[in-house]
């Protein structure tokens, strides 16, 4: 099927590979169909695109490509209504919030994406007492080019 | 209660503090809601960047080769 993008412009997407917000996101709470694209090959960074908002789409990319030491618990809740059975279906990215110049960039390491991908399902789950902020600089991308 | 499913009790009464507790099905999540308005609002600037912007993550891209 068609599907119009924010950023690649008109794309062919196949409907397994939609993935399912049954909460929609925070601010977003409608928005309950996404799929990820990737923003070109050689790229870290992924797009969260809506199927239903043409103009909505978040950049995620792997937080653990910048935050190596990145580690939480997902909550019993997220468990059981993303139907988790195996970690290895278990995918968790990072919106960052995009700043001119670049380097100003964050991530809201607070707040995961948590895909399950063999179920289709995701969900953005807040942290509860942890030490992350919704904007962490993305300092190790700005070291390794220097 | 709150409708069917959801308990709100008080914990703990000390001096002027009270300590409410919160019960809810597990398809319902519970944030505070400061916590939950931040999320809203970075995932709110972070649905803004603009084509311009990401041609510049492109560029970084390049130079680091």
């Amino acid at each position: 099927m068609k599907q119009k993008t924010k950023y690649h412009g008109e794309i062919e997407i196949q409907k397994h590979e939609i993935i399912h917000f049954p909460f929609g996101i925070p601010g977003f709470l409608n928005e309950k169909k996404f799929v990820v694209l990737q923003l070109n090959e050689e790229s870290p960074f992924l797009i969260l695109q809506s199927v239903q908002s043409e103009q909505l789409a978040f950049i995620m990319t792997i937080p653990f490509t910048f935050f190596p030491n990145y580690a939480f618990d997902i909550d019993e809740n997220t468990i059981e209504q993303l139907h988790i059975e195996d970690e290895k279906d278990i995918h968790v990215f990072t919106i960052l919030t995009v700043h001119e110049p670049f380097e100003k960039t964050t991530a809201n390491l607070q707040a995961p994406v948590i895909i399950n991908s063999k179920e289709k399902l995701g969900k953005q789950v807040i942290l509860s007492n942890t030490h992350y902020k919704t904007k962490h600089l993305l300092t190790e991308l700005v070291k390794e080019e220097v | 209660m709150i409708g069917d499913g959801i308990e709100i009790t008080i914990t703990a009464i000390e001096g002027d503090q009270v300590k409410v507790g919160i019960k809810a099905p597990r398809h319902i999540d519970i944030h505070r809601k400061e916590v939950y308005q931040e999320i809203q609002l970075e995932n709110n600037a972070a649905s803004q960047a603009s084509l311009k912007v990401l041609k510049g993550i492109k560029l970084n891209i390049k130079n680091q080769k």
